[in-house]
């Protein structure tokens, strides 16, 4: 199996390629720009389209297109970029048309900075454009995982017909770390029954309009009933040093590496600090939340480079039994295992 | 209780007569082009459009569905319906059908059209859709030469959301958003959309009509066929620009609107054929995409790969690296830290690299965090380093504060006059640049600096990074490859021989 150093964003794109991702439409940002880089260089190289869009806005619309058409297509942005995207997402949404997003999180609002943080939280884990609907959130940690949740993405995308974002924030973007590359997909799902090709058979319509209030109303529930299907099957969390832990911490992306740092340095001195981190942030891990207070936890810690964005989804998983605490940093500061464990120091008198 | 505004029609599924004089039986029916029954349509009229009557669209609907029977592009053509009056031309095309959000059509039909490029890609847009709020999508579209026909649909007025200004509206023209009539000194100038197109060199064919009366309806018939040719040859973008009636918008029965636009849109939207290049365009043609995982993995080189077979030297002085490697943009820092990151991934390390990325490394300052060590790798970012490679002085100045005692500091004493404070590391001033300078190129200073990082550490054998240089600067000439192994060599016997490690 070939290993190679490479950034997060680059793993990304090779996990695209081998997923059998036929089509890629994109726009510059930073830190997300070398997602469109490498793919102008790789897709190429095997007959797939690479497009830079004129705009962010343009670019999800040409995946609304491709995936209309029944290809694996890709698009990745950050911040300021997904929040264009979103008309277009609802749509993908609305016509139940998969396609695979990577959002490498910036500092905002507005213009922000380029500078990492993870406020893109609720704009994607809860929808963020109109209408009900949820993205598959797959929130990766190394470069490994950029290249192996991506192709997880392609197959969830096709599974559920939904769109699903890769998440992650502009550490793990930028990071060089070793990649193995998996083998290819060899199998793809057959969607001769809605795709339109262009052919005889295929004249399908792919569309988001249902006049009719009862119509609207049956297919939002249609789609209740689908992310329900999600929530109950498909999450996925890494525990660290969580079996005997006293003290829990929970975060995701380049926040969750800082935590696995900081657990190993508490062990060093004793204290049984773990890590509880969510993979898929929609589905969110609910259930597995809400047990932690039965093991006889003195206390739970969000860590995250947002507001309290995370940390809701955890107080609603925890239904009062407990009340996480939380400890943020922002504006392109990735907080550090010593400050976080001063943090929990100061919280648990440990 | 439903009311009607018309008398409702008997109900025909075929309506068909045959013709009196003629010794042939002529079948009056809908072309091909278009579904029997309008199945998507909701409701029980499902024989008739929802156009008002009077309407421009259903004309041009009609031209298309004739042109895509006579043509046989019924089955491979794909239609997109926008946002507008025309939402719902998907219930009358019996085509592939693609509805899309407003004035991204021609985004859409760009990936249609390159994820199928032997359909027909036909983008059906109004004057809000084309014009106003996709009036970038359009123009990138036509930039590109993508392989689709647009017709454009003008008729000066948003019909759908009933009757507000469209970039098309007339000056004067009253709409319930210029209710005294359009101002050009605060709503601008009715935009010219072919004359807009005919500025970009790759559209091939532009061409606007009326349907007014008989003469330019058989116009409109004309270039409508001529942009469904034009993209069933791949010739690349066609537009059709349709000065269109709107009674229920304009306020005006049928007759006074083809009226109306004889002689007010008319002059102001000029009829004709802007440019036709379509004879001499050469065919599109799109690569088929490699989907084969054996392919796949050839292109990629999956074969080419060999397992690394390097032994960890389990004797080195520091075993877990937390470095810090930084100084002006240009030094060679962050090609410094990849390259150690990649010569401990060939040792079999877990290891990362992260830059300080974005506009500081366009020059100013730039710095990146290596960690190489046996267990998993949890914070990349470097902040407290057993290690940091100083380039110059304000680097020295703020890195040497973070380091753990007892870590490892080199600076490059070529640049940097001043002595570290701090008296609990050991220290090593290394002329990195000037080694470089007499190996002839500044440039091979990160080698240096590589070299020097194996003899202080220990974890690294020079013999074993020289090895890997060519693999590490895969493409570059031999006399580039010979510079490299020899700043590796003289930054790791530099250190060797003037400090005890």
């Amino acid at each position: 199996m070939p290993r190679m150093l490479m950034k997060g964003n680059y793993a990304a794109v090779y996990g695209a390629i081998l997923a059998g991702c036929e089509a890629y439409y994109g726009y510059p940002i930073t830190p997300a720009s070398e997602i469109a880089e490498s793919a102008s260089a790789l897709f190429p190289k095997f007959g797939r389209t690479f497009l830079q869009a004129e705009s962010e806005v343009a670019a999800i619309n040409m995946v609304y297109g491709a995936s209309g058409c029944g290809q694996r297509v890709m698009t990745g942005s950050s911040g300021p970029g997904i929040s264009l995207k979103q008309e277009g997402i609802s749509y993908c949404a609305g016509s139940a048309l998969p396609c695979v997003i990577v959002d490498i999180m910036r500092g905002g609002p507005g213009l922000g900075n380029i500078g990492p943080e993870q406020s893109d939280y609720n704009q994607v884990v809860k929808g963020g454009g109109h209408g009900n609907y949820r993205n598959i959130v797959l929130a990766p940690n190394s470069a490994q995982e950029m290249c192996d949740l991506t192709m997880l993405a392609f197959e969830l995308a096709d599974k559920y017909r939904n769109p699903v974002f890769v998440l992650t924030d502009g550490v793990i973007g930028q990071m060089m770390e070793a990649v193995d590359l998996p083998e290819p997909v060899t199998r793809f799902p057959d969607k001769s029954d809605w795709a339109v090709k262009g052919t005889a058979e295929s004249r399908h319509l792919i569309n988001s309009i249902y006049l009719d209030h009862d119509d609207l109303e049956r297919w939002n529930r249609e789609l209740e009933k689908k992310y329900e299907t999600i929530q109950k099957n498909e999450v996925l969390v890494e525990e660290y040093m969580m079996d005997d832990a006293e003290i829990v911490t929970i975060g995701y992306g380049s926040s969750s590496r800082v935590l696995r740092s900081a657990v190993d340095t508490a062990r060093e001195n004793g204290i049984k600090l773990g890590l509880f981190r969510p993979i898929t942030l929609f589905p969110f891990p609910v259930d597995e939340i809400a047990q932690l207070p039965d093991k006889g936890i003195k206390g739970i810690l969000t860590v995250e480079m947002s507001t309290g964005q995370l940390v809701d989804d955890v107080n609603l998983a925890l239904k009062g039994k407990m009340i996480s605490d939380l400890y943020s940093r922002l504006g392109g500061n990735v907080p550090s295992a010593t400050e976080i464990l001063a943090k929990i120091s100061e919280l648990y008198g440990v | 209780m439903e009311t009607f505004l018309l008398p409702r029609r008997s109900s025909r599924r075929s309506p068909s007569f045959t013709g009196c004089n003629m010794e042939k039986k002529t079948v009056l029916r809908k072309p091909k082009g278009f579904i029997n029954v309008y199945k998507h349509k909701p409701g029980a009229e499902k024989d008739r459009t929802h156009y008002c009557p009077g309407c421009g669209h259903g004309i041009l609907h009609k031209l298309i569905a004739e042109a895509l029977e006579d043509f046989d592009l019924v089955e491979k053509t794909i239609i997109i319906s926008p946002v507008g009056c025309s939402v719902f031309a998907y219930y009358y095309f019996h085509t592939g059908n693609l509805q899309v959000a407003h004035g991204r059509a021609p985004a859409v039909a760009s990936a249609v059209s390159r994820a199928n490029p032997d359909s027909v890609v036909i983008s059906y847009q109004g004057d809000g859709d084309l014009a106003a709020i996709g009036g970038n999508n359009i123009n990138q579209a036509a930039n590109r030469g993508e392989n689709m026909a647009v017709f454009f649909v003008n008729n000066a007025i948003y019909g759908m959301t009933g009757g507000q200004m469209a970039p098309t509206t007339l000056e004067g023209q009253k709409t319930t958003t210029t209710p005294y009539g359009r101002n050009v000194k605060t709503d601008g100038y009715p935009i010219q959309v072919c004359e807009l197109i005919n500025t970009f060199t790759a559209p091939v064919y532009i061409a606007r009509t009326s349907l007014q009366d008989m003469v330019n309806i058989r116009k409109t018939r004309i270039a409508v066929r001529k942009a469904i040719m034009n993209a069933k040859d791949k010739k690349g973008f066609s537009l059709v620009e349709v000065l269109s009636m709107c009674p229920s918008g304009w306020k005006k029965d049928s007759l006074q609107s083809q009226q109306w636009i004889k002689e007010r849109m008319v002059p102001r939207f000029p009829l004709g054929v802007l440019r036709d290049i379509s004879e001499e365009a050469e065919t599109i043609e799109r690569p088929v995409p490699v989907m084969d995982p054996e392919e796949v993995k050839k292109i990629f080189g999956y074969g080419d790969f060999k397992a690394s077979t390097i032994q960890k030297n389990t004797e080195a002085n520091i075993k877990k690296i937390s470095l810090r490697v930084s100084g002006f943009g240009g030094q060679g820092i962050m090609s410094t830290g990849i390259v150690l990151a990649n010569v401990g991934m060939e040792y079999g390390y877990n290891v990362s690299w992260l830059p300080s990325y974005g506009p500081e490394m366009r020059g100013g300052t730039a710095n990146c965090s290596v960690k190489i060590q046996e267990d998993t790798i949890g914070a990349s970012e470097v902040t407290e380093p057993n290690m940091i490679i100083a380039m110059n002085q304000p680097s020295l100045e703020k890195f040497e504060k973070i380091m753990i005692p007892g870590g490892a500091l080199m600076y490059n004493s070529t640049l940097i006059d001043i002595e570290p404070t701090r008296n609990d590391v050991d220290i090593y001033n290394v002329p990195i640049t000037g080694m470089a300078d007499e190996l002839g190129d500044t440039r091979v200073q990160s080698m240096v600096s590589v070299g020097a990082f194996a003899a202080i550490t220990g974890l690294f054998d020079p013999k074993e990074i020289v090895t890997l240089i060519p693999s590490l600067f895969a493409g570059k000439p031999d006399k580039v490859l010979k510079m490299n192994e020899e700043a590796v060599l003289k930054g790791y016997n530099y250190v060797t021989e003037n400090f005890s490690v």
